[in-house]
């Protein structure tokens, strides 16, 4: 039986982090599944569906070394289920405008209400310091039809707030 | 007919050129049930190409008309298809019935006029664009051992995607 754990590493950015990383969970027997990895501001960001069967405190030995040797912060924790459960995201919603205190809750509240389902959010500020702008993209799956969250979100497009909905049509062949 | 079984990646067998079609026999049309009755058998496929069901020739099929507000040309037996001319470029989301769990964004031609033959042989000529284009393109792409996996874009591009023509 295999055991699936969400591993989330944060540390200052600095080359070879991803390397180091994935290195030490391949010498120590482990396989990765779905895995992101970004940078926020001036951190690398990590999250990880790491199989391993040797249990999450070995998990931490194996790390622990390139942990101290970057200083990253290292969170482990058992998780149900594994690969092959992939939703297919049939909507994508894209904002943008100038920098509004809230949107992000204004938007995935209605959106939600709606019947939306996040699977893929990211968001970012652009522009300059004095005038910045907002940029939101979200994908998931509208479980009360596309129709329903465009209707939902349609009030929030206002004071320069663009918001863009529109279906993801996944062509299957 | 039959419901053949699907190559999956990483069969080698998907990366075969395939060859274009010489006789329009009773072994061609039987060829072509059996590939679409596989397609139907799938997951909502709106293409196949032979090469999936490992027979190595220039056929394919491709029906998008069960799709709401999208152009298209109905039902399509493609036999030799090519294409003769591209216009634009649009990102969009795919799949494959020969890649399980797993779609991604593919940068394809928004418009093409296709040159092919019917299964009787007979010629047909085509402007298509939008769905059905991308449809056509990625079934021809299984005919010279090409997958979306090879023509995979960041999912992270979608802004600089134009609206979505209408
Ligand atoms: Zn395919």
């Amino acid at each position: 039986m295999s055991n699936w754990y969400m591993l989330t590493l944060v540390g200052k950015d600095q080359p070879g982090i991803v390397a180091r990383v994935t290195t030490a969970l391949f010498e120590a027997g482990s396989n990765l599944g779905e895995t992101s990895m970004i940078r926020l501001g001036e951190y690398f960001t990590v999250m990880m569906m790491v199989r391993s069967d040797a249990g999450d405190d070995a998990l931490c030995s194996v790390l622990q070394p390139v942990v101290d040797a970057l200083g990253l912060v290292l969170h482990i924790h058992a998780i149900d289920g594994g690969l092959h459960h992939r939703p297919i995201p049939d909507v994508c919603i894209l904002v943008h405008g100038g920098d509004r205190a809230g949107i992000v809750s204004q938007v995935t509240s209605k959106a939600a209400q709606a019947g939306l389902n996040i699977l893929d959010l990211e968001s970012d500020v652009g522009g300059t310091e004095s005038e910045p702008i907002y940029i939101l993209q979200i994908e998931g799956m509208a479980t009360q039809g596309v129709e329903s969250v465009e209707k939902a979100l349609a009030p929030l497009q206002a004071d320069g707030v663009k918001i863009d909905v529109r279906p993801i049509d996944t062509l299957i062949g | 007919m039959a419901v053949l079984e699907i190559l999956t990646y990483p069969d080698d067998r998907l990366r075969q050129v395939s060859e274009p079609v010489k006789q329009f026999d009773a072994a061609l049309q039987g060829c072509i049930d059996d590939l679409e009755e596989t397609r139907l058998a799938g997951p909502g496929a709106v293409g196949i190409a032979a090469a999936q069901v490992a027979w190595f020739q220039r056929v394919l099929i491709v029906d998008v008309s069960g799709r709401k507000k999208t152009g298209n040309h109905g039902h399509l037996i493609l036999v030799n298809p090519e294409i003769t001319e591209w216009d634009g470029f649009a990102i969009g989301r795919e799949g494959c019935l020969s890649v399980p769990d797993y779609t991604g964004n593919v940068v394809r031609a928004e418009r093409i006029q296709l040159d092919a033959l019917d299964r009787d042989g007979n010629a047909l000529c085509f402007d298509m664009e939008g769905f059905e284009a991308r449809a056509v393109q990625h079934e021809m792409d299984h005919l010279d051992g090409l997958l979306f996996l090879d023509r995979l874009v960041s999912r992270r591009q979608d802004l600089f995607q134009r609206k979505v023509y209408k």
